[in-house]
């Protein structure tokens, strides 16, 4: 008979090894499930796992790492901050699209105006417009007591209507050949977030993801907000005991991890994706609550987090076309991913007992 | 009192990883007999009892029932063999009525009409009116109390086993509940009795046997014996017992005018028209029985629940619509009855709820930045000034015992020098040794020159403390009453008299 006992206090020791040891699951599982598939389970893991860093092709995928990395990073922050406090954000997806929907909109309303100072206005409308979609929820929650998680998800369809109609009516590109879709940012100088190191796929996403990696790490560790974040996220009654007045803890929850949410899709938009279309979002916002948890909502965790989900992505492509494994084995595996870190995070708190029963 | 014992335990041990909770305990109860167990927490008595109720079986000894061996395997056996227990944590569903809660612990629960009857009949004969169809959310904690004990009383047990039962009543209701307790005896059913309260168990037991550590350190006869004989027999020292310096009060530093708030829970009590003046120097001290606004009047002083302009006054400052932060920086200090979750965050770090409410006093904040490093010291400085027993200042507030953690939570409020302290139950689950100590220290900060409000539900503490005394009945406060020489039925009616019930028919 085995059983869960409670620790006297978190062990240290799990709470690190936890990620590792779901990552070594994942691939003992995930390559038990490649070989029902028929396909060699050993190199299905290195082909997800190792291609894209060091194998033949990596000069190419590395730099898609840090393009699909810098949004989940910088999503998940935003989200680690609500998470933390018991601030359901799910909504980031929508968010994500309205911060491209107005960074866009910004530029392409100065379009073709040259000047430096586009990009940051550009800048400053995607966090905005990721800010003010994510208030939405926010507002409701403190003026009316509404459920975060479901307002905040609904809006994300909403927010798709929106793009779906601005990329075919507003935004639409006069000389696109009545094509949807916007103008190419790309194609726009002073609106492009360009690699900064031609080739590297470093841009300016990147650089705020990691910004946002350490202002995250020093709010939450040395600042009276971060730990007004922590102890409402441990116990609420204490943290409103000690002053933490929890109104305004839902407005800088929500509306942090809007901005952060807003400033992922410019820079997507700007950037990689170049323009407003109809299926610019890809998800980001639902994987980066992924990993946000695979990172165990610590900032530098959610940065490696960032990078393996990142990876596995880019993996799962590789092997979708060179081993033509199926698209949905790879969710799976992604998928399991997540199921064996909360699995294991049970040991951070609880240990194993074996033997009899008893009832204390 | 005949030979063959109803129940005989012999050389009961039971060990924890790191502790022996009971170690070689050997008992003996006769039928119809009222036997206490006393120690302090901590001692092994919920242990002993568990083992007794089938809910944890003991590493070596044996237990005989009627000279026959008895080994429960799960509390069902022991309940079937004739042991009932009233635990001190009620576990009723406050959504569901009397008859449907008690239906649920039984076996073979008869037709709820049926069952209804059969609580009337024991309910009558046994002095505990209590209606089946009432919804046990709108009974009060004496009226729950009656619950549990007829849901005992219907399995018809040989040994009631009590945890700790008056803690909830009014004296009035104590002496009620003794009158069932003697009834019950004389029919021959036997009560293991377990509490503090000494003058309790001297009015009720005829023995006691005295845990400390583990072991059994003694016997006595309770009626024979003095209370302060017992607690030194239970703490194993000569205790000291608080002492202070007459004096005379000095400014109104609280004044409460007409404070009225509701409850932020649902099964709360509200506060109506309070009205009452803390001078420096004094100890106000508010009894009354659990559950009639002691969390709320906390919260309203505390700032947790804000309240209309001119109800709190603060050395003459209307403070009703401020918040915890500024009124801590002012000089009020609170230490709520639940150290867990409320007063203390429990997977957090004491260096962490040390930062919890000291940030402001003891200048842990430096303009929103946190200094971590004075944090720990001021953790350090509550820890060996108040005899924290823990490894140190990183470890979590749920790793420390209940008592350890209450002389943190207090320890924390008095070191940062407050003008007024407002303490729930701050003695509450903390041994007899600790318990002086605190006290000792709420009167020295008085001496002082600090206000305090002393809310318990131990009268033999707030008579040991105070200047004055109030009680908290349905939200309302009485008339404060200088609490030398008042009586403990004076007290009683102060705290709404017996709610209703009346005494045994016998």
């Amino acid at each position: 008979m085995i059983r869960l006992e409670k620790r006297p206090q978190p062990s240290r020791a799990f709470s690190l090894a936890t990620p590792l040891l779901a990552v070594l699951a994942t691939m003992v599982f995930g390559g038990l499930m490649f070989a029902l598939l028929g396909k060699d389970p050993v190199t299905s893991i290195i082909t997800i796992f190792w291609q894209p860093l060091f194998g033949e092709f990596a000069f190419y995928y590395r730099p898609q790492l840090l393009i699909k990395g810098a949004p989940l990073v910088l999503i998940a922050i935003g989200l680690s901050l609500g998470f933390k406090a018991g601030i359901w954000n799910i909504g980031a997806e929508g968010q994500y699209i309205m911060g491209a929907l107005f960074g866009a909109g910004v530029g392409l309303a100065f379009y073709p105006l040259d000047s430096f100072i586009v990009f940051p206005l550009m800048v400053m409308g995607g966090a905005f417009g990721g800010w003010i979609w994510a208030m939405i929820p926010a507002m409701l929650k403190v003026k009316f007591g509404t459920n975060e998680i479901l307002v905040s998800l609904m809006l994300v369809y909403v927010a798709e209507q929106f793009l779906a109609s601005m990329s075919l009516g507003l935004m639409k590109n006069p000389e696109g050949f009545g094509f949807p879709g916007s103008r190419n940012l790309q194609q726009y100088e002073s609106a492009f977030n360009a690699d900064l190191i031609e080739g590297s796929g470093m841009h300016w996403g990147v650089v705020a993801a990691l910004i946002a990696v350490i202002f995250a790490y020093v709010l939450l560790t040395k600042h009276r907000l971060g730990f007004a974040i922590r102890v409402t996220g441990e116990a609420p009654r204490a943290a409103r005991f000690s002053g933490v007045n929890p109104t305004r803890l839902v407005l800088f929850c929500l509306g942090t991890s809007g901005l952060l949410a807003g400033l992922a899709g410019l820079f997507e938009v700007a950037g990689p994706a170049g323009q407003v279309t109809i299926d610019f979002n890809v998800g980001y916002g639902f994987t980066a609550i992924i990993v946000a948890f695979l990172g165990r909502l610590h900032p530098v965790g959610i940065l490696l987090a960032g990078g393996l989900m990142a990876l596995t992505y880019i993996g799962g492509d590789i092997a979708q076309s060179q081993l033509g494994l199926p698209a949905a084995a790879i969710q799976v595996f992604q998928g399991m991913l997540l199921f064996f870190l909360l699995a294991f995070d049970l040991l951070t708190n609880y240990r194993l007992r074996f033997g009899r029963t008893e009832v204390a | 009192m005949n030979d063959t014992p109803l129940l005989d335990l012999s050389g009961l041990t039971k060990a924890y990883p790191g502790v022996v909770a009971n170690d070689g305990v050997s008992l003996r109860i006769a039928p119809g007999e009222v036997h206490a167990l006393l120690g302090e927490n901590g001692a092994g008595k919920s242990t002993l009892v568990k083992m007794i109720y089938g809910l944890v079986k003991p590493d070596a000894g044996k237990m005989q029932m009627h000279g026959a061996g008895f080994a429960p395997a799960e509390p069902r056996a022991a309940r079937a063999a004739g042991v009932g227990m009233v635990f001190q944590h009620f576990s009723l569903f406050d959504a569901l009525t009397v008859a449907e809660n008690i239906a649920l612990g039984m076996e073979d629960a008869p037709k709820l009409r049926a069952l209804s009857q059969r609580i009337r009949e024991v309910s009558d004969t046994y002095g505990l009116p209590l209606s089946p169809d009432r919804v046990v959310g709108d009974l009060s904690a004496g009226e729950r109390q009656r619950v549990e004990i007829i849901r005992c009383l219907l399995q018809d047990p040989k040994l009631l086993i009590m945890d700790e039962p008056t803690s909830v009543l009014t004296p009035q209701e104590v002496e009620i509940l003794f009158k069932t307790l003697r009834k019950l005896s004389a029919e021959g059913t036997a009560i293991l009795y377990i509490s503090h309260k000494l003058e309790e168990i001297r009015a009720l037991c005829d023995s006691a046997t005295i845990l400390r550590l583990g072991k059994v350190v003694g016997h006595c006869t309770p009626s024979e014996t003095s209370a302060r004989d017992m607690a030194e027999m239970m703490v194993g020292t000569v205790l000291k017992t608080p002492t202070r310096a007459g004096k005379t009060p000095g400014d109104v530093v609280l004044a409460l005018t007409g404070l009225s708030a509701k409850s932020p829970s649902a099964f709360g009590m509200p506060l109506r028209d309070i009205n009452v003046e803390v001078r420096a120097g004094e100890v106000l001290g508010i009894g009354g029985v659990a559950g009639n606004g002691q969390d709320e009047l906390l919260a309203a002083l505390s700032g947790e629940t804000l309240s209309a302009p001119g109800m709190i006054a603060f050395q003459g400052r209307d403070i009703g619509v401020l918040g915890p932060t500024p009124r801590r920086a002012m000089g009020i200090l609170t230490a709520p009855e639940e150290r867990l979750g409320h007063a203390a965050a429990p997977d957090m770090s004491l260096t962490e709820n040390a930062m919890l409410t000291g940030a402001a006093r003891e200048n842990l904040d430096r303009g929103g930045m946190l200094d971590w490093g004075a944090a720990r010291a001021f953790a350090e400085r509550i820890i060996s000034t108040f005899d924290v027993r823990t490894p140190g200042p990183g470890n979590a507030a749920r790793s420390l015992s209940g008592g350890n953690l209450q002389k943190f939570v207090i320890g924390r409020e008095v070191l940062q020098r407050p003008d007024l302290l407002v303490v729930n139950q701050p003695t509450w689950g903390v041994d007899a040794s600790a318990a002086a100590a605190i006290r000792q220290a709420l009167l020295d900060l008085a001496e002082n020159g600090a206000a305090i409000i002393a809310i318990s539900q131990d009268l033999d503490e707030l008579m040991e403390i105070s200047d004055r005394f109030a009680a908290l009945n349905e939200g309302r406060l009485s008339p404060t009453r200088p609490a030398q020489g008042l009586t403990v039925d004076e007290i009683g009616m102060m705290m709404g008299g017996a709610h209703g019930m009346e005494v045994a028919h016998v």
